[in-house]
């Protein structure tokens, strides 16, 4: 089981702090939530694990090793994956092949190869496939396999995102607000696969505003504000937190 | 009279105005004076021409064609239809048997006429690896081409290597180049590459031009052998090879025929592939691909170089087809052709590409007559097609085709 730690990262932008020594850490098995106010540095945390953004100090480590400062691509493929805020899908790919790229980091074949079409190649695509298909299924999309991304419904897209990242076997997925936009029922729904995802075995770090949603499937919960991690606990500890409820209602208090 | 209709007569009578403006100048300018009657005579008959089709389309607009419009759509959807179900050999047999019987059917001038189609073919799908499918602009490809040609070229005349092992020499070579002006160029995106591109392409061009001990410079470089094949020869009994020379038209036609071929199965099976897809992906979004897993400088680097390869095999046919070679062909705007080839035809989309070389190369031939007025009519066709099928003459196929394609 994996195990991702953050020590003391920072970040900063030119002379803007961004994350001032974050420590946490998602053991195996969790759902960890990341809440916070706008701009409080969650999605940030999201793109220092996934090698976007170049740490200015502490470190990341998976699975006992250093991931920090390993380029994107080598980072999925160390099996932790992402889904974004703002969908980011292949629009003009089919949802099939939106995941199918996910297992580019799992598969070999090369130009040769795929010219010649030769008798590996073709059993690689046909298992590609096989996993594509298996990830739409684990999030409802099978029938919609062949549909244009750019074609199907919002809330269809933001379970695209999940199935994609799900391609990638990941033994770590970070969602970011994958909440955002559903209304109620499509929420509960996401609810549940949440916590399906956790059941095979992959932790989940979950940015979320949506509260019904951090409250009812995490773990623990670690709150941000202003790039500073100012509590972390169970979800009923941090909601009694003052220090929570200074950063939420502080302004309101005065 | 509708409002609606009347704005668009408007346009259409200003369009018509514009248009004279334009062809004044170009026809009406004998002997230092400028003339109306001979721009008048060509601007009329255009003129005629247009209102008519203008009329046509309004009624069609207004419902009133309804009558002969829905059956013949009616007709082309079954055609259509029929077509997405009958299996693919069937297509593509009556195609295969007609590109090898045309050199028997007709004459040296249509055969030339076809191998510069093939050749913008290679071309175009080469160009459309990196275009089409990575969504890097590239104004500088025609480079590659020209470092094809000319290592043969050089091969040739300096120690005789004969064509067939030279092919895959020079796409190597274009291949090496490709990853030499592309890492660079690479980190840079959209418009930006777009120039760099272009830079590059001339600086390729400029070289060639004044290495006069490696080039001959603007003289370029003449005896180039043709492509040769060993034939089997019966003497007496006694079993021997001879060698030939391809020198005829129509066997340099099969060669090309060949090539274009295995650049159609290549490029088509790495678009069907893992490759295709991470390009693919790439094109979409970047960013998103390379959080996916997509090492996205290498596969760029990758769809520079293999865009390469396919140009320099190119430019290898194109130096034993001519037995000469000069920089005069590889400037900018033959890169520009073979770019308005593949956006003419349709990104990513084979057919398209092969349908835009087919417009781009071999109309302008048919038209031959109106030679005066061929880039004007160009325009105005291009300008015309990006406004009614901006996606292209045939559109890439998507809808579900492409992910069950396993045979």
């Amino acid at each position: 089981m994996a195990h991702l730690c953050l020590t003391d990262v920072s970040v900063h932008f030119g002379g803007l702090q961004a994350l001032t020594e974050v420590s946490f850490d998602l053991r195996p098995g969790e759902i960890v939530s990341l809440i916070g106010p706008n701009g409080a540095g969650k999605t940030t945390i999201f793109n220092v694990i996934t090698g976007v953004y170049k740490i200015s100090g502490g470190s990341v480590a998976y699975d006992g090793q250093t991931i920090s400062g390993l380029r994107p691509h080598h980072i999925l493929a160390r099996g932790i994956a992402r889904t974004f805020q703002n969908i980011r899908l292949f629009t003009a790919m089919t949802a099939l092949e939106n995941v199918m790229v996910a297992r580019h980091c799992r598969t070999r074949s090369g130009v040769i190869g795929s010219v010649l079409r030769t008798r590996r190649q073709r059993a690689e695509e046909r298992a590609v496939r096989e996993r594509a298909m298996a990830a739409l299924d684990f999030v409802g999309l099978a029938a919609h396999a062949d549909a244009v991304a750019k074609n199907l419904p919002y809330g269809l897209q933001r379970r695209l995102e999940i199935a994609r990242a799900l391609g990638s076997d990941p033994t770590t997925i970070l969602l970011d607000e994958p909440a955002a936009g559903l209304n109620p029922s499509e929420s509960r729904e996401l609810m549940e696969m949440i916590q399906r995802i956790a059941k095979t075995g992959v932790n989940v770090l979950l940015v979320e505003h949506d509260m019904s949603v951090v409250m009812n499937v995490s773990h623990r919960v670690v709150v941000l504000d202003h790039g500073v991690c100012i509590c972390q606990g169970a979800p009923a500890e941090v909601r009694s937190n003052p220090a929570v409820i200074e950063a939420y209602l502080g302004s309101e208090a005065d | 009279m509708t409002r609606g209709s009347r704005k668009s007569w408007q346009y259409f009578g200003l369009g018509l105005a514009w248009f004279y403006l334009l062809l004044w100048p170009l026809l009406g300018i004998r002997d230092g004076e400028l003339h109306f009657a001979a721009t008048f005579a060509v601007w009329l008959r255009v003129a005629v021409g247009a209102t008519i089709c203008f009329v046509l389309y309004r009624l069609g607009k207004a419902g009133r064609l309804d009558g002969v419009l829905h059956p013949l759509a009616a007709a082309r959807d079954a055609v259509g239809d029929a077509m997405s179900r009958a299996p693919r050999w069937m297509l593509l047999t009556p195609v295969i048997v007609f590109a090898l019987a045309y050199p028997m059917l007709t004459n040296r001038y249509a055969q030339d006429v076809a191998i510069n189609v093939l050749v913008y073919i290679c071309l175009g799908l080469g160009l459309n690896v990196v275009v089409g499918l990575c969504g890097l602009l590239d104004l500088g490809y025609i480079a590659f081409y020209g470092v094809g040609a000319y290592t043969y070229a050089l091969l040739s005349v300096h120690y005789s290597v004969p064509f067939w092992v030279c092919l895959p020499i020079c796409a190597v070579f274009a291949a090496v180049a490709g990853c030499f002006i592309g890492y660079p160029t690479l980190r840079m995106r959209g418009d930006y590459l777009a120039i760099v591109t272009l830079g590059f392409g001339e600086i390729v061009r400029i070289v060639i031009n004044n290495w006069m001990a490696l080039t001959g410079g603007p003289n370029g470089i003449l005896g180039i052998k043709s492509p040769g094949i060993y034939i089997p020869h019966f003497v007496d009994g006694s079993f021997s090879f001879e060698y030939l020379l391809l020198r005829k038209l129509e066997y340099l036609y099969y060669v090309i025929l060949a090539l274009a071929a295995f650049t159609i199965v290549a490029v088509h099976r790495i678009n069907f592939s893992r490759i295709g897809r991470a390009f693919e992906a790439i094109r979409e979004d970047e960013t998103a691909a390379e959080l996916m897993g997509v090492d996205t400088f290498r596969f760029k680097l990758l769809a520079y170089a293999l865009g390469a390869v396919f140009g320099g095999l190119a430019g290898a046919f194109f130096a034993a087809r001519m037995r000469f070679v000069s920089p005069e062909s590889f400037t900018f705007i033959e890169s520009a052709m073979v770019l308005a080839m593949v956006v003419l035809g349709g990104m990513g989309s084979i057919p398209g590409v092969i349908l835009g070389a087919l417009a781009l190369v071999a109309l302008p031939e048919a038209f031959r007559e109106f030679e005066l007025y061929r880039m004007l009519a160009f325009g105005g066709a291009m300008a015309v097609m990006m406004l009614v099928r901006p996606a292209g003459l045939w559109p890439a196929a998507r809808m579900g085709k492409r992910s069950d394609d396993t045979e």
